[in-house]
């Protein structure tokens, strides 16, 4: 299963893509692709928004299911979701969760 | 210090425009991000996983009062509030906007900053000791050099495009505090026999995945011809350094490759044109750009003396912070101060802005308005009067600034690594931090004496673990952090690189491993006075391999 995300142009801030939302500062709100067409369309959605202008360094990247939430697979993807992990005051994990779109498929259960 | 002519102010003046208007054209959609990539790095802006990361240059690591107010300012106003200073002598702020940067190198501008040539492939900012102009033991400040060499260096239209970065670092002591011999070029300052000033020339050192100590190529280069024979070797790299591989493109590498003699041939060809033209520095410039450096007028003040003996007999920890962080100066009456941003469990080299100003505060009314990074990545106040210590050491009590750690275990280098670094493979700080604590007893510090540790969250290297006399080194194996452990590495005048002692650690598993390097040591070593690196290179790597592979290392 993989997510789309990258970093805003104007501020560099981690994004991903939901598709109900757009590009979101949350990883709890993207949207899943599993398979090979799925990743091709959130791959076109990418450099849509590279061309746009919107965002730069696109990246496609691992997750699975963990509790419910969205779990990247690799730690550099779990730092960019949630900040540095010497400084739980700052980042993401800083912020309150307002969920913008849907959840992670499962129980619900968001988690920062 | 320093300080800008007419020249300068207009061409930062100049750069700051020119990158904001590319900035408004990027963001605009006029410029595309491969269009946009090389001008922002030109400017020291790069992408890092949160946000982009703003680098900028603190040349040869000197800074006025105002000039830290500027970094303070910016850290609160523009980023999260805090700043982490490299071992490069710059400092990087981690969440920048990029709408806002032009904001920034306004604000720089206006106290002679900037971040032009803190990245690409240019000649980087130069670097110097830490102590220089102050430290007791110098031939002569290498600062006015390193300054002809930045001016020299800006923008230089042959050499903006070269192989690869290219760095230069300067040190006017014999004992090298700059590291000189893992720089690109690494610059000796001293007297001859007829007390003329020069440089030994070394080149071709550096870190990064093939690590090298530099090679001589001139024993003794009068100070004269600086740059032209500087650029005699920049023609050389430029000519046949490697463009067709980013991995070989270094100058150590083409040192390594064509040869030291060879090289040294090519060298002194080029210098052969070169040499008395227009390149050689008139002694009226030279010493036009050194009264810029000039010590500042330092009264007398022997009273420290005895009120030094007095608040060491009323403090045990001023008088541990005294004997660790204070430095003997070229005037008796004087010392220099090493701030240490290693605070126990802190994250090395950051620096919130209510520190920055508070050193700022203490070097405007206590320390002739000066301020240097070290490339330790700690703050250093060069001048300080010794009876005006205890006055410093409480100030830097208020701002928990006052960890008496400088060369212990706890004074670690570490890069960013991945908890910001879009290069890292595994984490540095976590790491750095972890150590910090199991080794937080400053007695215990002690007793272990100086001990170099350094950290890099990949192998370009950033946390200089290469030349760590205990190295650490983070990848990622399986999707998991690893950590490879070098012993023996030295970034002085006597420079080694370290050598990898087994297989890595888990995370869980490398405090642990360092505590048995540490105790080995503390084990083997002749007398409390032979330190870590004289105990290693005595007995080699044999006794550490047994103590932390045990079997494992005798079956290999």
């Amino acid at each position: 299963m993989k997510l789309l995300t990258a970093n805003r142009l104007g501020d560099g801030e981690a994004v991903w893509w939901s598709d109900d939302l757009g590009w979101i500062e949350r990883i709890e709100g993207a949207t899943p692709a599993e398979g090979k067409d799925e990743e091709a369309r959130l791959d076109a959605i990418g450099q849509d928004g590279i061309a746009r202008n919107a965002v730069i360094d696109v990246n496609l990247i691992d997750i699975a299911i963990e509790d419910g939430r969205f779990a990247p697979l690799r730690l550099r993807e779990k730092i960019r979701a949630a900040g540095p992990t010497n400084r739980t005051d700052l980042g993401k994990q800083a912020e309150p969760v307002l969920l913008e779109g849907g959840d992670a498929p499962g129980d619900g259960h968001v988690s920062i | 210090m320093y300080r800008y002519d007419e020249f300068d102010h207009a061409f930062v003046q100049a750069r700051t425009e020119q990158f904001a208007d590319q900035v408004s054209r990027r963001l605009s959609g006029e410029l595309t991000e491969e269009q946009f990539r090389p001008l922002r790095l030109m400017n020291g802006v790069y992408l890092q996983l949160h946000a982009y990361m703003l680098r900028i240059a603190v040349p040869y690591g000197t800074l006025s009062s105002r000039q830290l107010r500027m970094l303070a300012h910016i850290a609160r106003t523009y980023d999260k509030g805090y700043g982490h200073f490299t071992t490069r002598q710059n400092i990087q702020f981690n969440w920048p906007a990029l709408s806002d940067i032009p904001a920034i190198l306004r604000d720089l501008a206006s106290v002679e900053m900037h971040a032009i040539q803190t990245s690409g492939n240019c000649i980087r900012n130069v670097t110097a000791d830490h102590f220089a102009g102050a430290a007791a033991d110098e031939a002569a400040d290498p600062r006015p050099y390193a300054e002809i060499l930045r001016q020299w260096s800006s923008v230089h239209p042959e050499f903006s495009y070269l192989p690869r970065k290219f760095k230069i670092a300067v040190t006017g002591a014999e004992r090298d505090r700059a590291a000189i011999q893992v720089h690109d070029i690494g610059l000796h300052l001293k007297k001859d026999a007829s007390g003329q000033l020069g440089f030994a020339v070394y080149v071709g050192g550096g870190q990064g995945r093939t690590p090298m100590v530099a090679k001589k190529i001139k024993d003794f280069l009068p100070e004269e011809h600086l740059l032209s024979y500087t650029t005699a070797v920049m023609r050389v790299y430029n000519l046949y350094g490697r463009r067709d591989n980013k991995f070989k493109a270094r100058i150590k590498i083409l040192v390594h490759e064509t040869g030291v003699e060879e090289f040294t041939r090519l060298v002194e060809a080029e210098w052969a044109h070169l040499r008395d033209g227009e390149l050689t520095l008139p002694q009226s410039d030279i010493d036009a750009i050194a009264r810029y450096f000039a010590l500042p007028p330092l009264p007398a003040r022997p009273e420290g003396d005895e009120a030094l003996k007095l608040a060491r007999l009323d403090s045990r920890a001023f008088s541990e912070w005294l004997t660790q962080n204070v430095s003997t100066h070229r005037h008796p009456d004087y010392a220099s101060v090493t701030i240490s941003l290693k605070g126990i469990g802190e994250a090395p080299g950051d620096a919130t802005d209510r520190q920055m100003d508070l050193v700022a505060d203490l070097a405007e009314t206590l320390a002739f308005d000066e301020i240097r990074v070290s490339h330790e990545q700690n703050l250093i106040l060069p001048h300080v009067a010794r009876a005006d210590l205890k006055r410093v050491y409480d100030r830097l009590v208020e701002a928990g600034l006052h960890t008496a750690n400088a060369g212990l275990i706890t004074d670690i280098i570490a890069c960013p690594g991945l908890d910001y670094c879009a290069l890292a493979n595994a984490r540095s700080i976590p790491v750095a931090q972890d150590i910090s604590r199991r080794f937080a007893s400053l007695e215990r510090q002690r007793e272990i004496g100086e001990l170099k540790l350094k950290i890099s969250g990949c192998i370009n290297a950033c946390g200089h673990h290469h030349v760590g006399h205990i190295g650490i080194l983070g990848v990622e194996k399986k999707g998991a952090e690893l950590y490879q452990v070098t012993l023996g590495g030295s970034g002085d005048e006597e420079t080694s690189i370290g050598e990898i002692v087994g297989r890595g650690f888990a995370p869980e598993e490398l405090t642990d491993a360092i505590e048995t390097v540490v105790d080995t040591y503390l084990g083997l070593r002749k007398d409390p006075s032979e330190r870590f690196i004289d105990a290693y290179r005595r007995v080699g790597a044999a006794p550490f391999k047994e103590a932390l592979y045990g079997s494992e290392a005798r079956a290999a």
